[in-house]
């Protein structure tokens, strides 16, 4: 039976890391996840979990205690923030690289300089090309499903990929919402046994992780990095099924929100979908054909799957939470990317929003749907980036 | 032998035969040739312990000539090696001349 509670995000991504009870724990605090794992290390000191917990100097050393706890042959978490994640980045890649599914919530903050603690996606899409598995979260529900789902998904032996878990900073961490908890028995049964995959502690066979190979081998090894992550859409697809019998909460690749017969649309990460959803019901009330697409997956990204729920848009506002100085957002790069093909496509905006936790209100979902119903009736696409709320 | 293509390769970087790099033989990195003098050489096998290739064999607790496939040329050996009355059992010869 569920268990109704009101939670934070970072309480509830604990209490899922509490239920799959992982062998070993990289633990190093940053601001807005520290309260996560500190509420895991009290797991762990109050016996409710036997994981050891590896305390290390940064999140560089973090992550590679995770690579050979991982390599050794063992369950493994650890969960970071922004400057965190950036300094883990040369051990992201060697953890995708040596096929190692360590399972990482990352609540998502903005990037030095300026220092700023709070909520944007500057992070986590720096990190979009070190191999990891992507899966996004708008509310603490979503987080805490995700993160047990991607126990099932990373440790796939099709797969064997690490995962984040991605949730926004304070507005998810920290903010208490209701939201239901599975039993414990139903979390360790879903996820099921760790199982192994060459393991250096496996002694009769002698192996070793991260050998030098250069131009006879290198260029082979990425294209088969590759295929797998082709593999990964169809896994979260059939975890998600089984995650629906359990809980009876629907998962996809994106969340596809009034879009079927839709004119207008937004496609939005993570939180401020919520916000944007109560906008979109008001424009509908008001017959105005509004939708919205909320990746859930990044990556890999479902290019065809996200192009077909969008082909019959009129215009689309792609809305990116970061920002690529000199380009487009990060978001907006891939949807451009799924519409190309398309012989007809909706005329596409992208608005950067919210940078360093700057709040998402409804009023920008109305002045950029608006904009939107202008774009589709025919009128002309003024500046196809712009930064939405920013004072002048 | 046909090089392997991608699909032919085991998961993630990891070798899964031990003791492999036997099979890399190093020695061509070389620009400086250790070379072995008997007659100065006292057995007591600094440079074995020094090495970091094991490119000194040792059998009955003696060593031998060096083992050229792998070694380096860093001196190492050289620079360890007390020898006999001042005299070093171990030279390096630049490689070539």
């Amino acid at each position: 039976m569920a268990k109704v509670v009101a939670v934070t995000g970072n309480e509830a991504c604990a209490n899922a890391l509490r239920q799959v009870n992982p062998d070993v724990c990289g633990i190093y605090p940053i601001t807005p996840q520290t309260d996560m794992m500190q509420r895991y290390a009290s797991f762990i000191a109050n016996g409710k979990v036997t994981t050891e917990s590896i305390l290390v100097e940064s999140e560089h050393s973090s992550m590679s205690a995770c690579i050979g706890a991982a390599a050794a042959g063992g369950r493994v978490i650890t969960a970071t923030s922004s400057q965190g994640l950036a300094l883990m980045w040369e051990m992201l890649h060697i953890a995708s690289g040596d096929r190692l599914p360590i399972i990482m919530p990352v609540v998502n903050r903005a990037l030095s300089a300026p220092l700023n603690i709070h909520g944007d996606h500057s992070d986590a899409m720096g990190a979009r090309d070190t191999g990891w598995i992507q899966i996004w979260s708008e509310n603490a529900q979503e987080s805490y499903d995700n993160t047990i789902q991607a126990f099932r998904i990373g440790e796939h032996m099709d797969i064997r990929l690490p995962v984040m878990v991605c949730l926004d900073g304070f507005i998810i961490s920290h903010s208490i919402e209701r939201m239901e908890y599975l039993e414990d028995g139903e979390v360790r049964d879903f996820v099921g046994e760790f199982k192994n995959f060459l393991p250096l502690l496996d002694l009769e066979k002698p192996k070793s992780y991260g050998p030098l190979i250069l131009t006879d081998l290198y260029h082979e090894y990425k294209r088969a990095q590759h295929e797998v992550m082709t593999k990964v859409k169809d896994v979260v697809l059939d975890v998600a099924k089984d995650f629906e019998k359990l809980s009876g909460r629907k998962y996809g690749l994106f969340e596809s929100y009034r879009l079927e017969d839709a004119d207008i649309a937004l496609v939005i990460l993570n939180s401020a979908a919520g916000t944007s959803k109560d906008v979109i019901d008001e424009f509908r009330q008001r017959g105005v054909k509004a939708g919205l697409l909320k990746p859930r997956l990044f990556r890999p990204f479902p290019y065809e799957e996200a192009a077909e729920a969008l082909k019959n848009t009129k215009a689309v506002c792609v809305m990116d939470r970061a920002d690529s100085f000199g380009g487009y957002g990060p978001l907006f790069m891939e949807i451009t990317s799924a519409l190309y093909h398309l012989k007809e496509r909706p005329v596409l905006i992208n608005k950067i929003y919210g940078l360093g936790g700057r709040d998402y209100m409804p009023s920008h979902a109305e002045l950029v749907l608006n904009e939107l119903n202008e774009i589709a009736k025919g009128g002309k696409v003024k500046i196809i980036k712009e930064y939405l709320g920013v004072r002048e | 032998m046909k090089p392997k293509g991608w699909k032919d390769l085991p998961p993630g970087s990891v070798v899964l035969e031990a003791g492999s790099a036997v099979k890399f033989k190093t020695g061509s990195w070389r620009a400086y040739r250790p070379i072995w003098h008997e007659e100065n050489c006292i057995q007591c096998l600094l440079c074995w312990i020094y090495c970091p290739d094991m490119s000194i064999k040792v059998k009955d607790g003696k060593r031998g000539e060096f083992d050229l496939d792998y070694c380096k040329g860093c001196g190492i050996c050289a620079l360890e090696c007390h020898g006999k009355k001042g005299k070093k059992a171990i030279e390096m010869v630049e490689e070539g001349k």
